[in-house]
């Protein structure tokens, strides 16, 4: 086409050269920023005499840690502190999200139930915990479980179980090996009822038979470990707690602050899931379900084939974030003294002066855990996407 | 059209009422349908057509009267509703068909969960009726990358596949672009000529014209008229289906 005037042919008014001029720009500028604050760092330090690297990863913390997965004192290295920190992240933030889960989930369904009991409970619970901010939350438990009794007037909600001011004590069973060939086991049994309900489906569409296969299915993954802790001679011996002194020594053990930190971030959590969930049945349209009930469903079928698959394509997205949150919020372990990974990350700062390294660490840590769950998120979307023209 | 001879009744409505709280949405309704009986609907919209043909397969409960379809009466029975159910199809205006499954498994979901009919079996009936509706290529295709008059005979043939004796239309045309009402009209047509029993609420009156057996007119939750469309459409004897037939006709 012929243009009038002359400047509309330059190449400044091309979409592709601006876009890629706007782009160079950006990263030019960011380049130099990034080496700004880089050289910026260095000439600190240097001044200050701290010296950057990861060599303090390898020396001994000198530190004590309250509670650990792995096995763990002073002696050993600042890089295993910061993994026990990892794990017992990993720890709240994996119990949390499956106790915010059901929780979320039952007060959801509760919601929108007709009994008016429940609803009404469902919304006082949603409307006051998801209105608090988390550090009250975590506050709040932190203080009330300290004014539970002491060990030697401890609440006992069964034979061997203590509840106190020191946190949750119960038997557990004494380690034996027969668990691991149990474990296997079970792992064979979860096999089972894969195979079991592909079997039970297949049969359904060959003859039309509907097989249910809830107590076959909890048979199946039952028998086998349950076999296997028989034919071992069925060990099994309970470490029960005691208390000796001033403490309970034995049995499982729940610390006050893992305690304190996982209600508070569960509560708080499980409310903003239970919205999800509520408005992920509501979001199903009225009409979804006549047009099943007018084919001749029954409830059980319309839940099941109609209403979950696509509540649970409004549900899961949201929800994943929720874990995210949960999992970031777990760091507020910090205010009431869980070893978290924030918690000892703080303190190796503190003492090593390495404070970039110590920061990278946590950092890439989270952005770990957080890119794991996107990735999981992204993959069930891909999955459920309604296909649309 | 309907013989006395072999008539045989297979919907009774009974001094039908039904209330939506304290609001009245049907006072006394009185039909008598036949089986192979086609009857068309109409009336101003609100004036309870909907609810009439929802207590039919009771996705709405009535307070008080009776309902009896294929001898089965209505009630709370749990077993009579899902029998009377499985007997009687519907259509709505607004499709519902399941976005989540393919036109295929739309169709396939209810005659294998409901009927325990085997898959193959399923899906060979489900292929004869999207044949019937004219649609077999759009089989494994989702419902949302079908066309509005595609996606109601796509429900058209999902509540055929149950194979009801009865089958309920709610305004099955009323959300569809004008080119598109003709090839849902002609499905239906088709049906009738099969001798379906058939109760459609619809303002084409041009299909009811050719189809109906028997016309009725609602207004405020009344039955206002039931006639043969020669008497409906020339000299219907109710001044309320004169002033309602003179605005549709007219537009
Ligand atoms: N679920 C409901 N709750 C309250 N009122 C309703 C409900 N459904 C319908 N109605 C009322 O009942 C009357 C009849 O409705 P409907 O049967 O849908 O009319 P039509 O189908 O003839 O347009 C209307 O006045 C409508 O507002
Ligand atoms: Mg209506």
């Amino acid at each position: 086409m012929e243009t009038k005037n002359k400047t509309d042919e330059s190449i400044f008014y091309s979409n592709a050269f601006r876009s890629v001029a706007y782009q160079a720009v950006l990263f030019g500028l960011l380049t130099l920023l990034g080496w700004y604050l880089y050289s910026n760092v260095n000439e600190n330090l240097a001044r200050q005499g701290i010296a950057t690297g990861w060599n303090f990863l390898t020396t001994s913390s000198g530190f004590d840690i309250g509670e650990s997965v792995i096995r763990y004192d002073a002696g050993d290295t600042y890089g295993r502190a910061l993994l026990v920190g990892f794990l017992n992240t990993l720890r709240v933030a994996v119990l949390g999200i499956v106790l915010a889960t059901f929780l979320g989930v039952f007060m959801g369904v509760a919601r929108v139930s007709s009994n008016w009991l429940l609803s009404t409970i469902a919304s006082w619970y949603v409307e006051i915990c998801r209105n608090v901010p988390v550090v009250l939350h975590v506050i709040f438990w932190g203080t009330v479980i300290h004014l539970l009794p002491a060990p030697k007037q401890a609440i006992i909600p069964f034979e061997g179980a203590f509840i106190m001011n020191r946190g949750v004590v119960m038997p557990f069973p004494v380690a034996n090996d027969a668990y691991v060939w149990v474990g296997v086991a079970l792992l064979v049994g979860i096999i089972g009822v894969v195979v079991l309900n592909k079997w039970a489906q297949r049969k359904r569409e060959r003859t039309g038979e509907y097989i249910p296969t809830l107590w076959k299915g909890l048979g199946v993954l039952i028998a086998p470990p349950l076999l296997v802790w028989l034919a071992f001679g069925a060990p099994l011996v309970w470490d029960v707690p005691s208390l000796q002194g001033f403490n309970f020594k034995g049995g499982l053990q729940f610390s006050p602050e893992l305690i304190a930190l996982l209600v508070g971030i569960t509560f708080y959590t499980g409310a903003f899931i239970a919205e999800i969930v509520r408005s992920g049945i509501q979001s199903v349209a009225s009409g979804q379900i006549e047009a099943a009930r007018a084919l001749g469903l029954r409830p059980g079928f319309i839940m099941r084939y109609v209403t979950m698959p696509q509540a649970l394509r409004v549900i899961v997205p949201p929800t994943t974030s929720q874990y995210l949150s949960l999992t970031k919020n777990s760091s507020l372990g910090v205010l009431i003294g869980y070893p978290d990974l924030v918690n000892i990350g703080n303190t190796t700062l503190n003492q090593t002066g390495q404070s970039v390294e110590a920061i990278a660490v946590m950092m890439m840590v989270y952005l770990s855990i957080s890119i794991v769950i996107s990735i999981c998120m992204n993959i069930y979307n891909r999955v459920a996407a309604i296909k649309e023209r | 059209m309907s013989d006395q001879s072999t008539a045989e009744p297979v919907i009774q409505l009974v001094n039908l009422n039904k209330w939506y709280g304290d609001f009245q949405a049907l006072c006394d309704v009185n039909i008598t349908i036949n089986r192979g009986e086609r009857v068309v609907v109409c009336g101003p919209s609100g004036s309870g057509k909907s609810t009439m043909i929802r207590c039919i397969n009771r996705l709405e409960h009535h307070q008080k009267g009776e309902i009896i379809v294929d001898n089965i009466e209505l009630t709370d029975n749990l077993k009579n509703i899902e029998a009377v159910r499985s007997e009687v199809g519907m259509v709505f205006q607004s499709f519902n068909l399941f976005p989540h499954m393919r036109v295929i498994d739309n169709l396939t979901l209810a005659p294998m969960l409901v009927r325990k009919m085997p898959k193959a079996d399923a899906e060979e009936i489900a292929m004869q009726y999207l044949e019937r509706v004219q649609i077999p290529e759009q089989a494994y295709k989702y419902p949302g990358q079908l066309s509005g008059g595609q996606q109601q005979r796509v429900a058209i043939a999902r509540s055929l596949c149950m194979q009801p004796r009865i089958m309920l239309f709610d305004e099955p045309t009323s959300a569809l672009d004008p080119e598109m009402i003709k090839e849902v009209l002609d499905v239906m047509v088709e049906l009738a000529d099969d001798g379906m029993t058939m109760i459609v609420v619809t303002h084409e009156m041009g299909f009811a014209k050719t189809v109906a057996d028997t016309m009725v007119f609602m207004d405020k939750g009344e039955i206002v008229e039931i006639a043969s469309p020669d008497v409906f459409f020339t000299k219907p004897k109710s001044e309320r289906t004169q002033l309602f037939l003179n605005q549709i006709l007219t537009h």
